[in-house]
């Protein structure tokens, strides 16, 4: 082992040299910084392009933004009389999301204490493909079998057309369960045993526990699982658009027609011209979902902030 | 603390004198540890340590889990730079610089000083892959020089008969015991003047644990090597120097012989004696 | 009411929820699969879909599905394991690295129709491209991207410490060992992602809707030529994917058998997505296998 004696001093081995400091880490670091900063700029540019062009309806079209927000009234293409209030949409998206959230939210929980709490392996061999199969499912697939089997099952036992409110609230249920179910089951199963045992141990039974002990210590999780559920309702298109009717009225009923800012974005876009007045109002409602969609990962960190106390 | 600082002369018996000269012609110290703290967050993990390591030695050191050999080990290659709370104050000097400087680099610094860990971790390769990853990476490519330094490695980490002829089985096929001489050998082959084992043994049997102990015993002719053990009479026999730790402080660091059969330090001895730990 | 017989209750329910879920996946796949395979003829796959008449395929539609599938995940697949090394190995905890997970999370929590309209504002509008397969991928890659950077990281920060601390310790650098390394032993995990995120990226509609357009030109199979108006591989072309013609023969409704190519076509998708969903899986444990088992 004579190389340290005829080798150059530890000066030369250790610190000028380039021998292991070769050019490749840096290459390598600077190509995965590179990739990071691509991911800032991209969420920059959703952002900033989005923005800027959902608010020239306001800029550019001088629409007054309270009345654009809080006005019933949608009709773009009325010529002299257009009026373009977007509230009914606003509301249909409200509706279909708390209401499909209001459902999924305990069948989801339900399934998730299943899967860790009652029958751990069935739940794992079982119901844990058949929730990774019902999230590969394509949301229009579940938008055509809402229009071909639940809109006519509507039509032919309840008031209305079949398209309706109610039908795109189950449509979504059915699309935001599996996430629901995900998330909470994940929750559940980070709970430490020795929660289950203490409770069990002073004679609770299993649904005392899970009750009194392991919901309220995993609470804040389940309302992520819950808002995260939620924040794919409210963004869902497509599998809506085809059930819900699309029109531009508020509800009466669940069984009414009705049109969120998704389906309404998703029908009229396409057809009216670029940098018109109506265009530009569309623009607006993405900037809205926008906006609203950066507000649900504001509240999953806010109660995941709390899951550490 | 206890150093082994040489007594004056003058008070030294004929003995001492003589034990001290053979001492002093062979102890030219490799690694000085100076002052050496090692924090994790405000956490003290190495406290002022100081420790000449001897070349062409074994050192071992030895103290209660917890006590922070490992981080003091880790901390002469710099593995514990991965660690991103921990800091280090004081120096180690080697080759007549301080290794703890911001502008070394520790990947040179790691290819003069290498190490084996706790657990066997060959990479899920070929045996003879194992050997030749970091060797191709520095830019070996010629297949007659690399099988030479294949063969000569696994002989030096006596391993060689038992895989000469299934080099290019996937190193896991290899028992515990193998693999962990594979990790040594996979070291060797970059030629490194020191040789850190962190409880190499303790995750074996006691069969391939005594194998290595041997392995170690022919290393150090070549080498320089400091161990961390837990298994007193282990240290007893593979280690030339020991140093003993307790709570991040090293207690007592003096020659092997010494520090079990008559330590200067009663924790020392409580500890050797198995009074605690 | 007895607490024993209130736990009796509660599991009872628990139960028919499971039960329901089953149920329900079940019933969806017998729709599915029942209306639809009858449809799906080598006719319908190989023939092209007709604007106002009977009897037409899905010949483009198929094609042009994997053809985006493709350029988005050349595209995605780099980007995002870059992104996850970043993330696993060199980002330093702290306020830059705080942020891009915000922005992380924000590109994974866009609606998907709110993609499309950044595309058809970017890659449609202001490049005057108008529809072209590169802007439905391009689209497509920004709500790709968060899921294979989350793919990456998990799976690098899943190879065991051991490893890294291995290579590291022999004086190789980090982008070696992530290289040489890390990569590998991360694979299984990194494609398992990638195959469950090519599952997303085939059924997804809404982002390609006004990104890859509604239509697709006559195409000639025999030219290969990616620059001809009517070669397939021609990335500058409008492209309707399968998912979008599902969605838009149901809306615009103009052939007379919506019902029987909707059928054939959500059949075909749904089995492409269980196909990707168990490729997934088989690969990853055979590859797993392959590299923990001493063979
Ligand atoms: N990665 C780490 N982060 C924070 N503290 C650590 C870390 N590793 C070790 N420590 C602390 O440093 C001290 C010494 O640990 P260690 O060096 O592993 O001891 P030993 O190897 O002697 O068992 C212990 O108190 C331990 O808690
Ligand atoms: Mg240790």
């Amino acid at each position: 082992m004579a190389k340290a004696s005829v080798s150059p001093s530890a000066e030369e081995r250790l610190i000028l040299t380039k021998k292991n400091r070769r050019w490749d880490e840096v290459r390598g670091r600077s190509l995965v910084t590179i990739c990071a900063v691509i991911m800032i700029a991209a969420t920059i540019a959703v952002t900033v392009f989005l923005a800027q062009k959902g608010l020239q309806s306001f800029t550019v079209n001088n629409i007054n933004p309270i009345a654009y927000l809080t006005s019933a009234n949608w009709n773009p293409t009325g010529g002299e009389n257009a009026s373009f209030g977007i509230f009914p949409f606003i509301f249909g998206s409200l509706a279909v999301t708390f209401l499909s959230a209001l459902i999924a939210a305990p069948l989801g929980i339900g399934a998730a204490i299943f899967m860790s709490e009652i029958a751990p392996k069935f739940g794992k061999k079982v119901l844990q493909p058949v929730i990774e199969l019902l999230v590969g499912i394509p949301s229009v697939v579940y938008g055509f079998i809402g229009l071909v089997v639940l809109v006519p099952l509507l039509r032919d036992n309840f008031p209305g057309i079949g398209f309706s409110l109610f039908a795109g609230v189950i449509v979504l249920t059915v699309m935001i369960l599996p996430t629901v179910t995900t998330i909470a089951t994940d929750a559940m199963r980070s709970l430490p045993n020795s929660l289950r045992q203490g409770s069990l141990a002073l004679g609770a039974t299993r649904w005392q526990t899970i009750r009194k002990v392991l919901i309220p210590a995993a609470l804040p999780s389940l309302l992520t699982a819950i808002v995260l559920g939620m924040a794919r309702a409210f963004g869902e298109a497509l599998a809506v658009q085809m059930v819900i009717g699309n029109t531009r009225d508020i509800p009466g009923s669940i069984f009414d027609t009705a049109g969120t800012l998704t389906t309404i974005v998703t029908l009229n876009i396409g057809h009216t011209t670029y940098g018109s007045i109506e265009n530009n109002t569309l623009w607006s409602m993405g900037l809205i979902l926008l906006i609203i969609s950066f507000l649900f990962i504001f509240v999953v960190r806010y109660l995941s902030g709390r899951r550490k106390i | 603390m206890n150093y082994t600082a040489d007594k004056p002369t003058e008070t030294r018996t004929e003995d001492e004198l003589a034990a001290s000269i053979t001492r002093a012609s062979k102890k030219e110290v490799v690694l000085d540890v100076k002052d050496l703290s090692i924090f994790y967050g405000n956490n003290e993990a190495v406290k002022r340590a100081n420790m000449g390591i001897e070349k062409n030695a074994v050192t071992a050191l030895i103290g209660p889990s917890g006590c922070g050999k490992s981080t003091f080990i880790r901390s002469i290659n710099r593995m514990n730079d991965l660690i991103p709370s921990s800091r280090a104050e004081g120096e180690i000097i080697y080759d007549g610089i301080n290794i703890l400087r911001n502008d070394i680099n520790v990947v040179a610094l790691r290819s003069e000083i290498g190490m084996v860990f706790q657990k066997p971790n060959p990479f899920p390769k070929s045996i003879y892959n194992n050997i030749t990853h970091a060797l191709k990476y520095n830019g070996q490519k010629n297949k007659k020089v690399l099988d030479e330094i294949v063969e000569e490695s696994l002989r030096k980490a006596a391993l060689w008969d038992e895989v000469k002829d299934r080099l290019h089985q996937s190193a896991l096929s290899l028992s515990g015991g193998q693999q962990q001489r594979l990790c040594i050998a996979r070291t060797l082959a970059m030629e490194p003047q020191i040789l850190l084992l962190d409880e190499p043994a303790s995750a074996l049997d006691p069969v391939s644990n005594s194998k290595i102990e041997e392995l170690i015993l022919q290393l150090k002719e070549d080498y320089s090597i400091v161990i961390v053990t837990h298994n007193m009479s282990q240290a007893s026999r593979v280690s030339d120097k020991t140093a003993f730790f307790l709570n991040g402080d090293v207690v007592e660091y003096d020659d092997t012989k010494k520090i079990f059969t008559n330590p200067s330090e009663t924790k020392t001895e409580e500890y050797i004696s198995g009074r605690f730990g | 009411m007895n607490s024993r017989i209130t736990d009796r209750i509660a599991t009872g329910v628990f139960y028919t929820i499971a039960a329901i879920m089953v149920a329900l996946l079940l019933y969806l796949f017998y729709f599915i699969l029942s209306n639809g395979l009858p449809q799906v003829t080598w006719d319908f796959l190989t023939s092209p879909s007709s604007s106002y008449q009977a009897g037409g395929g899905i010949r483009d539609q198929l094609f042009n599905s994997l053809y985006i599938l493709f350029i988005t995940m050349i595209i995605t697949v780099p980007l995002g394991v870059c992104g996850g090394i970043y993330m696993a190995e060199y980002a330093k905890p702290g306020k830059i690295t705080n942020f891009i997970r915000t922005c992380i999370e924000m590109l994974a929590s866009l609606p998907s129709i709110v993609v499309g309209l950044f595309g058809l504002l970017i890659f449609v509008n202001i490049t005057g491209w108008g529809y072209t397969i590169i802007g439905g991928a391009l689209a497509l890659t920004i709500f790709n991207i968060p899921v294979m950077v989350r793919v990456t990281e998990d799976a690098i920060r899943s190879v065991p410490k051991e490893q890294k601390e291995a290579s590291l310790a022999l004086g190789i650098t980090r982008w070696h060992t992530i290289k040489t390394v890390i990569l590998p032993y991360a694979f299984p995990g990194i494609l398992t992602g990638a195959i469950l995120a090519s599952g997303r990226v085939f059924g997804e509609a809404a982002a390609l809707l006004y990104t890859a357009g509604l239509s697709t030109p006559t195409l000639d199979y025999g030219n290969w030529n990616p620059f001809a108006e009517n070669s397939p591989l021609n990335i500058f072309r409008p492209a309707e994917t399968l998912a979008v013609h599902i969605w838009s023969v149901n809306t615009q409704g103009l052939i007379p058998d919506v019902r029987e190519v909707a059928n054939g076509a959500s059949a075909v998708l749904v089995i492409a997505v269980l196909v990707f969903n168990l490729l997934a899986r088989w690969l990853g444990s055979v590859i797993h296998k392959k590299l923990t088992a001493g063979k």
